[in-house]
């Protein structure tokens, strides 16, 4: 399989502060990606350097081989790169449907337009039906994104990136602070993600990670310390070691 | 609607029902339209209301639709003022409407240069930053006084009759009939900009710009969009009152005109287009009157019910109306259930 999103030897420092220390990361086309590793080892640092929000001290980034290290943010997602945040980043005085709009919009390249009405282009439109029904989000699509549950929240962050018809989709603990009864439905949406989107997981939750990643990333204080399919990473006995209290058996 | 498949026109009606004219709007421009009939003795405070609001509809595109603050609205409007006076009195554009666009155009122009300089920082630099221009285009203009007269304002503006028809009278009524016209067509396009796509992605940027750039929009792209927008706005305010008044005079740029027609916004309120032309007609209309009343302390006043408005907050205020609202709605026979 091509790679399609590589960094190689990624710096990022914070003053004294290494937050991502050499890291040569490779992730192949098609493939669920996951990225674990204990708390503050650099995990959304990484996306962070990634989507372009931070620059990194050296080193650089492909995508297809192509040097993205110095674009925007926007440029990247022009690109193919998009990412869920780890606390939502919504719009909170729009609605679902507004929201999937603009990044469509943006995306077909009409979100300059502005001598006709938005909603008037039915590309726009039929594409907002499809991911609001994809996404569960038909029942809550007019409502103000500010007073949706969490749950449906948090459906939508995943459904803006998606919206953005990435390549690679960048997903930073997707079920984070979901309570029980909704998680599952969060769950089954990301596992229902098409095979041709590459996914690049974050995610403390260890069911998930096994659960859903063909291949383990683990990061700790900033540097890789290893990688591989999931049975030999819940083996290694120097994840365990990281993980000491932590139940890493799926 | 959960139940039923969702289909692409309802939909599509859905998004664009933010775009449809509300019975209140109708009314609303109705009743300005009136004013030119109904009350000809007052039409040179409305002459002043409908440019200042016009003023502070441009202020309600860049803070109410992309977030940015400004207390140096008044450099594009004393800018546009100028253009227009300089036009006039060197006899370069006679006609007061192809004046009037040639001055928003330049006062935009004006507006995207500056633009660069809003882009970064937090509120606080905003407010600094564009007070700060508008103090340096204030002092150019004091400086340069052989083109702009200097402290004693441009004198000998004649504004020729508009359309070569109409001629521009001592009563204002002219004056007021083309001024609100202005006011409707550009709050039209106003209106068409902020319900576009390029309106619903400005609010993206205002309400997340982190995200929005998460979603491809060039944040930076957008807000100097509507900056230079807005400006061409506050250049047309301008020079529509140097063509209304025939004079311009260094008041125009001045840090109270800022502070005015921020007033007037936040009293009428942002992000509906409406709140700085009711805020202009609210603040002129009780500046008139009190000044009659105390002619030493209006001020005093306007600071007061500045002061309940922000304690009261208008999000209160909003509840009271919308409460006044289902009340008159109960009393109506409901037609249909949604």
């Amino acid at each position: 399989m091509p790679i399609v999103l590589a960094t190689e030897n990624l710096d990022k420092r914070f003053g004294g502060i290494v937050a991502a220390n050499d890291v040569s990361l490779q992730v192949e086309h098609g493939a669920r990606h996951a990225l674990i590793g204990p708390n503050g080892a650099g995990k959304t640092t990484l996306i962070n350097l990634l989507t372009g929000v931070l620059k990194p001290t050296a080193g650089r980034i492909r995508l297809d081989g192509r040097d993205i290290t110095e674009l925007k943010p926007h440029e990247r997602v022009r690109l193919g790169i998009a990412r869920t945040f780890q606390i939502n980043q919504l719009f909170a005085d729009l609605t679902p449907l507004e929201t999937l709009g603009v990044a469509i919009s943006e995306r077909q390249g009409s979100g300059r337009d502005w001598w006709r009405l938005a909603g008037s282009k039915k590309g726009v439109v039929e594409e907002s039906i499809e991911l609001i029904e994809r996404f569960h989000l038909a029942d809550v699509m007019s409502e103000r994104t500010a007073i949706l549950p969490y749950g449906k929240q948090r459906l939508l962050e995943i459904a803006l990136a998606f919206a953005c018809r990435p390549r690679v989709l960048l997903l930073d603990e997707p079920a984070a602070g979901v309570p029980e009864a909704e998680r599952h439905e969060i769950l089954a949406t990301v596992a229902a993600l098409p095979k041709d989107v590459t996914v690049l997981l974050i995610e403390h939750d260890m069911d998930l990670v096994f659960s859903f990643a063909d291949r383990i990333s683990v990061l700790v204080n900033g540097a890789l310390l290893t990688e591989g399919a999931p049975e030999a990473i819940a083996r290694d006995p120097n994840v365990r070691a990281v993980y000491l209290g932590e139940a890493i058996d799926a | 609607m959960s139940a039923t498949p969702l289909n692409t026109p309802d939909v599509a009606r859905l998004v664009m029902s933010r775009a449809r004219w509300r019975f209140s709007e109708i009314v609303f421009w109705i009743a300005a339209l009136a004013t030119i009939f109904l009350v000809p003795s007052r039409h040179l405070i409305l002459t002043e209301i409908a440019i200042l609001g016009l003023f502070a509809l441009s202020l309600d595109l860049i803070l109410g639709y992309a977030g940015i603050i400004s207390l140096g609205q008044a450099a594009f409007f004393g800018f546009g003022a100028y253009c227009a006076g300089l036009l006039a009195t060197h006899q370069l554009v006679t006609e007061p409407v192809l004046a009037l666009a040639l001055a928003g155009a330049a006062t935009a122009a004006l507006g995207f240069v500056t633009s660069f300089l809003v882009l970064r920082g937090s509120d606080l630099t905003r407010i600094m930053v564009t007070l700060g221009i508008a103090l340096i285009l204030r002092e150019l203009a004091n400086r340069f006084d052989g083109l702009t007269g200097g402290a004693d304002g441009l004198q000998g503006v004649t504004i020729e009759p508009l359309f070569g028809l109409f001629r521009f009278d001592m009563f204002g009524h002219t004056a007021y009939a083309y001024s609100l016209a202005v006011l409707f067509v550009l709050f039209l396009l106003a209106r068409r900009i902020v319900n576009s796509p390029f309106g619903l992605s400005l609010r993206a940027v205002k309400g997340n710009p982190l995200r929005a750039s998460a979603v491809g929009i060039s944040v930076n792209g957008r807000m100097v969009a509507i900056y230079t927008i807005a400006a061409g706005y506050a250049g047309v305010a301008g020079a529509l009152l140097t063509q209304t008044a025939q004079f311009a005079s260094l008041d125009m740029f001045s840090f109270e005109r800022s502070a005015d027609v921020l007033l007037m916004l936040i009293i009428g309120g942002t992000g509906y287009l409406y709140g700085g032309i009711i805020g202009a007609l609210i603040f002129k209309l009780m500046q008139d009157w009190l000044a009659s009343m105390t002619p030493q302390y209006w001020q005093f006043w306007i600071g007061l019910v500045l002061v309940a408005i922000v304690i009261i907050g208008r999000e209160r205020l909003e509840q009271l109306r919308g409460a006044i609202r289902k009340r008159i709605l109960r009393l109506r026979p409901q037609k249909h259930a949604a």
